[in-house]
């Protein structure tokens, strides 16, 4: 029902329709070919660089270990290439996944409370701060990382090494500096809270009514009635921030090369220095001084980053799709 | 289990607005009581303090007593929370929760406030809920099925199962039937009817060959106009409001001259 099309006048509409610019004729027709035009530029974008990524990657991933021991820096003797990459894949890995580990719960927490506890004006306030909190740039993590965490934590590192040091993520030894991947872990949390906040948030807040009245009504308490209507109504809206999240958590850069003290091992020893580095920074650092092969080495690394990232990207997708079948919106 | 409530001198506020004025009356145990008016007189809003629902809405809060068997709901010592256990409410649009099998949805009440409960037990319980709902033989064969695959009336005698499992004294209904079809209307009719030998039961309907169908007494509410707070105008046996009423408001109303 538009509010143009008034009894009076049936037959108006197609001149009217005409006359006007907003018709399938007018402006509609450049729009869609505007809109077309930006929906093709991502896939080309895409492309792109999945090309750049694979044909450069390319001379690196066929040529012999020995090749690559020599133009590449810090390639350790007699192995694939596989195994070179299979620990900054694991790095890469076990820092995003630690984030998020820590990061989630506190991100359901905070939008819990701003969606259904906080009083509406401190809930606004909360949401924008949340959301500066996304506005800090990653340089100035790596700099509160170093500058601030860093000394503030390591006590307690050396405390959970030395007390719960039989827990195979602070076996080890524990570094004084705590230039560590636990470090580099709580500052990725931090960086990746404000998404996840803000997606459950407005999950939270898209549950329906009637299913909240129905547990109060049943007598649940506050907290009652979040788990039986909130939390399953956004569970797999929940799911799918947290892989937002771990993929911004996969491909940060500057944070975890400014804090962390890198190293190449399958290790989860993250309270011990020089075990483990993310492929990010591995790229930031060493791409200064590469040439040749070193560079396809560099460039290979990233493929991996990418092929990780889009999967996981992809299974979010996956996820929100899936969460249309039961969001209750029947 | 059925209790009487009475109310005395209550008024409702959605913030400065004043939705309902100076309601008093007494609802009779065991039996069902209506409320009819037109659209917007404030009888979803008078039942809804009934089990305190209505402060759930932000700067809603209601003034004056209402008391279950004696004891005023919203007394200082009262919780909330206690209140809606002992009067449990079946709303307008059929609202099992979407993740829950309809076993789950009928246990909900129960197993909040982790209340534990024996696997037998429970089975003894959703049978007895569902059988006091009408709904134990359409659902028996597929009880861990999703309570949202079933249609709209299973759905809302689900709702009712769900409220009557945690054996409240009263039931409220706020036009428990007006998302369904005629059929599905029947068997909550008829339902109603099996309901009152135990619980008190307060329905607001806007259908008032309902009201005249399955209540012993009616109260209808009216409101003045747009913007001034709807009032209780008459209370009576269903049969009196619906032949000679007292007011001619009512009348009016149920004759179908207005509303």
């Amino acid at each position: 029902m538009t509010t143009t099309d008034s009894p009076p006048a049936p037959a108006a509409p197609v001149r009217r329709r005409r006359s006007s610019g907003d018709t399938e004729r007018g402006f509609s027709r450049t729009f869609r070919w505007i809109a077309t035009g930006s929906g093709a530029l991502i896939l080309a974008t895409l492309a792109a660089v999945a090309l750049f990524l694979i044909v450069r990657a390319w001379p690196a991933m066929t040529a012999s270990s020995a090749e690559l021991a020599d133009a590449v820096p810090r390639y350790p003797d007699d192995t694939s290439f596989l195994a070179y990459v299979g620990p900054l894949v694991f790095g890469t890995l076990l820092a995003a996944v630690l984030a998020l580990l820590m990061a989630t719960p506190v991100a359901m927490g905070i939008a819990l409370f701003i969606s259904h506890y906080a009083p509406r004006r401190l809930a606004q306030v909360l949401g924008y701060l949340v959301d500066l909190l996304a506005a800090i740039p990653s340089v100035v993590y790596g700099l509160w990382g170093i500058a601030v965490l860093a000394p503030a934590v390591g006590p307690v590192w050396l405390w959970l090494n030395e007390y719960l040091g039989w827990f195979p993520l602070f076996a080890g030894g524990a570094s004084p500096t705590a230039r560590v991947l636990a470090t580099v872990s709580v500052v990725l949390a931090v960086m990746i809270l404000p998404i996840i906040t803000a997606v459950s948030r407005e999950v939270f807040l898209q549950t329906p009514k009637l299913h909240e009245e129905a547990a109060l009504a049943l007598g649940a308490t506050r907290w009652e009635m979040v788990r039986t209507a909130v939390l399953p109504f956004g569970q797999s809206g929940v799911i799918s921030a947290a892989m937002l999240g771990l993929g911004r958590a996969l491909g940060e850069t500057m944070a975890v090369l400014m804090i962390l003290s890198p190293g190449f091992l399958y290790s989860f020893n993250i309270l011990q220095a020089a075990q483990q580095q993310t492929i990010a920074a591995y790229i930031a650092l060493d791409f200064p001084e590469a040439s040749g092969l070193a560079v396809n080495a560099l460039i290979a690394t990233g493929l991996a980053l990418f092929v990780i990232t889009l999967a996981v990207n992809m299974a979010a997708r996956a996820i929100v799709a899936r969460r249309k079948e039961f969001s209750g919106a029947n | 289990m059925a209790q009487r409530i009475d109310v005395t001198d209550v008024n409702i506020y959605y913030g400065d607005f004043r939705a309902v004025e100076g309601v008093s009356m007494t609802v009779d145990p065991k039996s069902v009581t209506a409320f009819i008016g037109p659209s917007g007189c404030g009888k979803s809003t008078f039942l809804r303090t009934l089990n305190r629902m209505h402060e759930v809405i932000p700067g809603a809060y209601v003034e004056g007593k209402v008391e279950l068997e004696g004891v005023d709901l919203y007394g200082d010592d009262v919780d909330p929370v206690a209140v809606r256990r002992n009067i449990g409410m079946v709303f307008q649009r059929p609202n099992p929760f979407p993740t829950m099998s309809i076993k789950d949805n009928v246990l909900a009440g129960v197993k909040l406030n982790n209340r534990k409960i024996s696997k037998s037990d429970a089975d003894d319980l959703v049978e007895s809920s569902l059988r006091g709902a009408n709904l134990w033989n359409e659902v028996k064969d597929r009880l861990d099925r999703p309570g949202s695959g079933l249609s709209g009336g299973q759905q809302q005698r689900l709702c009712i199962a769900r409220a009557i499992a945690v054996k409240p004294q009263v039931v409220l209904m706020d036009e428990p039937c007006s998302a369904l079809d005629p059929i599905s209307t029947l068997a909550i009719e008829d339902l109603i009817q099996e309901l009152k030998k135990d619980y008190t039961i307060v329905i607001v309907t806007h259908n008032m060959q309902q009201a005249a169908r399955v209540s012993d007494r009616t109260a209808f509410f009216n409101i003045a106009g747009t913007g001034k707070p709807g009032r209780l105008i008459e209370m009576n046996d269903t049969a009196t409001i619906f032949s000679s009423p007292a007011e001619k408001a009512t009348e009016d109303y149920v004759s179908g001259r207005f509303g």
